[in-house]
């Protein structure tokens, strides 16, 4: 059993590594029609930079906090089945509320933090509600309120002038109040998340502990999924609902459990990047992309809670890579790349089918044929498995 | 003077149900042959970006002001053909590979606007992100050889038409016979309700999908340049969510062309109300509140939620939609 889930893990992750490779090298492709010239130097800029100074390093990082908490987000509801395209308003609402919450009450981060969860909590319970209760789909219910959210945020702030950048001694007022003026700090020291000295490891004042906090709340994840009756729970209605009521699982209440803890995940998100003291949230009428990219990691990792946390590192070292594009391309070549990654990854199963042959083949080479029977029901086994994936 | 107000809502009305109309047919023909077709914001992107870069090139050349309606039509077709081009990329996964829908679909979505970036990079030089339309596109009194009046009728019909207004009204009707009314659409509504049975009488389900989705390429495709000329400010590689308005407006009209037509007028009207609210005596205008205007933006948001869980209890959505079909499978 433990064998077998090992070898799921390893398939997948072999699936993923292939897209990301066929993803990569697609990019390559593009890099070299729309500027020859400058393909292999931007190539080689776009895989290195991230390593290139610790400097760099540390952006991949702070980052990568959020971008793992809407990941983790996405890849909860996915688990039970559901879809949470919510994320980036979920994301904004926690943003809000953590910026409430330092700014306006003078809390410090932690309770910032916390604030933020309950705003993304709150946010997500809608949509579930909405496919419990009324069974409207989830994906709509979550667009309508990625964009409610958005103007309802942009609306309050406009109308609480202590949280506008310009009430703390700046000029501009699209933006809310930078955290770490000297103004703020006299007023409230503790609204940042603290650094540990990380910033003078790396060089950088964009690190902080958020990216420890986050890998930490994944490890929480994986937990809760695999290893309590929830957890076990909330798949069982992601794989067949109507089986799992029969069992006695109430669906409906996993729904909207589910669709909650995954925004709260995703709050913490906004709150762990507008309280890095080094984001300020700008008032524009688009949604944020940190949320949308949540989906991209939350695929790349097939939804495992682990795995999360090396997409989540892998797109923002891209991410940082691609800013060292400009000017000779345009950065959302790597928009392309991932997207490229994602298509591919769709096709997961077939490749899934392909690697899990040959492994199976291996073994049974391996075994020399002994005992055919068994590793033959394992191969059928696994596949069922991943069709009900 | 509230005359000519009225008439602005109503012809803004009608301007901006159009993409969503067009796109929401788009989304029911491939979810009514099984395949939920979430891209529709990618291929709408698609088709305003190709549509909007041939507008570009026949006005560079001089085609388009001598011959501007005929180049507005060709636009039309360039950006339905893109569209159907970029939608057999997510038929091909989801139909062929047997791929997840949504992911597939996610990934196209992700794919367009970065795409339309590059490209209009590329060929417009760094940084100009913006592809401006020209002006003869709008259709205008003098196009009929008509004095240019400003009455009510004048103010409704001319204010803002373009060429894909009447167009998506005879798609409409196209739609609504082909669904109903052929033998074609009778196959494709079975293969969204029970594919296997469709297949049990000879109807091959995989070949009728590829249509589903590639008619929502076409319709999304047109519906990105409707988009585009409502909006007016030029084609800057998005289409501010309208895809997935349209998916709303879609489940809104219940899978149903003719509830699609009320749900995106519905929408499209909360939408102007909201713009023009400002204009409108008899709305609240929320003195003391900084930056209102964001109410009224969320209003449209607000009412379809409304709307969708009063109406959910006899929401029906094709019984098979997001499964893939198995040739082999029970």
């Amino acid at each position: 059993m433990k064998n077998r889930r090992n070898r799921t893990g390893i398939i997948n992750g072999t699936a993923s590594l292939i897209s990301i490779i066929l993803g990569l090298l697609f990019g390559l492709l593009l890099l070299f029609i729309f500027n020859p010239s400058f393909a292999i130097t931007g190539f080689d800029n776009l895989m290195t930079t991230g390593i290139a100074s610790s400097e760099k390093l540390a952006k991949v990082f702070y980052q990568s906090a959020p971008l793992l908490m809407t990941g983790l987000a996405v890849a909860f509801a996915f688990k039970t089945g559901l879809f949470n395209i919510g994320a980036t308003g979920q994301y904004t609402l926690g943003a809000f509320f953590a910026l409430v919450g330092v700014v306006q009450f003078r809390l410090p981060w932690w309770m910032g933090l916390a604030l933020a969860m309950i705003g993304g909590a709150l946010l997500g319970s809608i949509p579930g509600i909405c496919k419990a209760l009324f069974n409207v789909n989830e994906v709509i219910t979550s667009i309508m309120f990625n964009w409610i959210a958005l103007f309802a945020v942009n609306l309050s702030i406009n109308n609480m002038p202590l949280m506008l950048a310009n009430a703390w001694g700046a000029i501009n007022k699209d933006r809310t109040a930078a955290l770490t003026s000297g103004k703020f700090m006299a007023y409230n020291p503790n609204a940042t998340i603290p650094k540990a000295g990380l910033d003078q490891l790396f060089g950088s004042n964009y690190i902080n502990l958020g990216v420890v906090i986050a890998i930490l709340i994944a490890v929480v994840i994986w937990v809760v999924m695999n290893r309590t009756t929830f957890g076990y729970e909330l798949k069982a209605c992601g794989y067949n609902r109507h089986a799992s009521n029969y069992a006695g699982i109430d669906a409906k209440r996993n729904i909207i459990l589910s669709m909650t803890i995954s925004g709260a995940l995703a709050g913490i998100g906004g709150g762990l990047y507008y309280l890095s003291g080094t984001a300020q949230y700008t008032l524009v009428k688009s949604l944020l992309g940190m949320g949308f990219n949540g989906i991209p990691v939350a695929l790349l990792a097939s939804s495992n809670p682990i795995g999360t946390i090396f997409s989540a590192l892998f797109i923002s070292y891209i991410q940082v890579g691609g800013d060292a594009l400009q000017p000779e391309y345009s950065r959302e070549i790597i928009d392309i790349i991932i997207a490229t990654i994602i298509y591919l990854s769709a096709f997961a199963l077939l490749m899934r089918g392909w690697i899990g042959k040959l492994f199976i083949r291996n073994q049974t080479e391996n075994i020399n044929a002994e005992d055919d029977q068994p590793s033959e029901n394992e191969a059928k086994l696994v596949k069922k498995e991943e069709t009900l994936k | 003077m509230t005359a000519n107000v009225i008439a602005d809502i109503l012809s803004g009305t009608v301007l901006f149900a159009v993409p969503l109309l067009l796109v929401a047919l788009g989304g029911m023909f491939s979810e009514r042959s099984g395949i939920i077709n979430i891209a529709l914001e990618g291929i709408m992107v698609i088709g305003a970006l190709f549509s909007c870069l041939f507008l570009r090139m026949v006005d560079a050349s001089g085609f388009g002001p001598a011959h501007p309606q005929l180049s507005v039509l060709i636009a039309i077709l360039v950006a339905a053909f893109s569209g159907v081009i970029f939608s057999l990329l997510l038929a091909f996964a989801s139909i062929r590979l047997k791929a997840d829908q949504t992911i597939g679909g996610t990934a196209l979505n992700m794919l367009a606007p970065a795409f339309a970036i590059v490209l209009t990079w590329a060929i417009q030089g760094q940084g100009q992100t913006t592809i401006l339309i020209p002006n003869w596109v709008r259709i205008t009194q003098e196009n009929f050889g008509m004095a240019a009046g400003n009455g009510f009728l004048e103010r409704f019909v001319f204010k803002s038409l373009f060429l894909s207004t009447p167009i998506a009204f005879l798609l409409l009707i196209v739609a609504i016979i082909v669904l109903y009314k052929t033998r074609l659409g009778l196959r494709l509504r079975a293969c969204g309700e029970h594919p296997q049975a469709a297949d049990s009488v000879g109807i091959n389900v995989y070949k009728m999908r590829y249509l589903g989705v590639s008619i929502s390429g076409f319709l999304g495709g047109i519906g990105g340049f409707a988009f585009t000329v409502a909006a007016g400010s030029g084609f800057q590689s998005s289409v501010a969510g309208y895809g997935f308005l349209a998916l709303a407006v879609m489940i809104f009209g219940n899978w149903k062309p003719l509830n699609i037509l009320g749900a995106s007028l519905f929408f499209a009207l909360f939408k102007i109300v909201g713009s023009y609210a400002g204009s409108i005596p008899f709305l609240p205008h929320f003195e003391g509140v900084k930056s209102s205007e964001y109410i009224y933006l969320m209003l449209p948001y607000i009412v379809t939620m409304i709307v969708l869980i009063l109406t959910s209890k006899k929401s029906r959505a094709p019984k098979s939609e997001g499964i893939p079909y198995d040739k082999g499978g029970r």
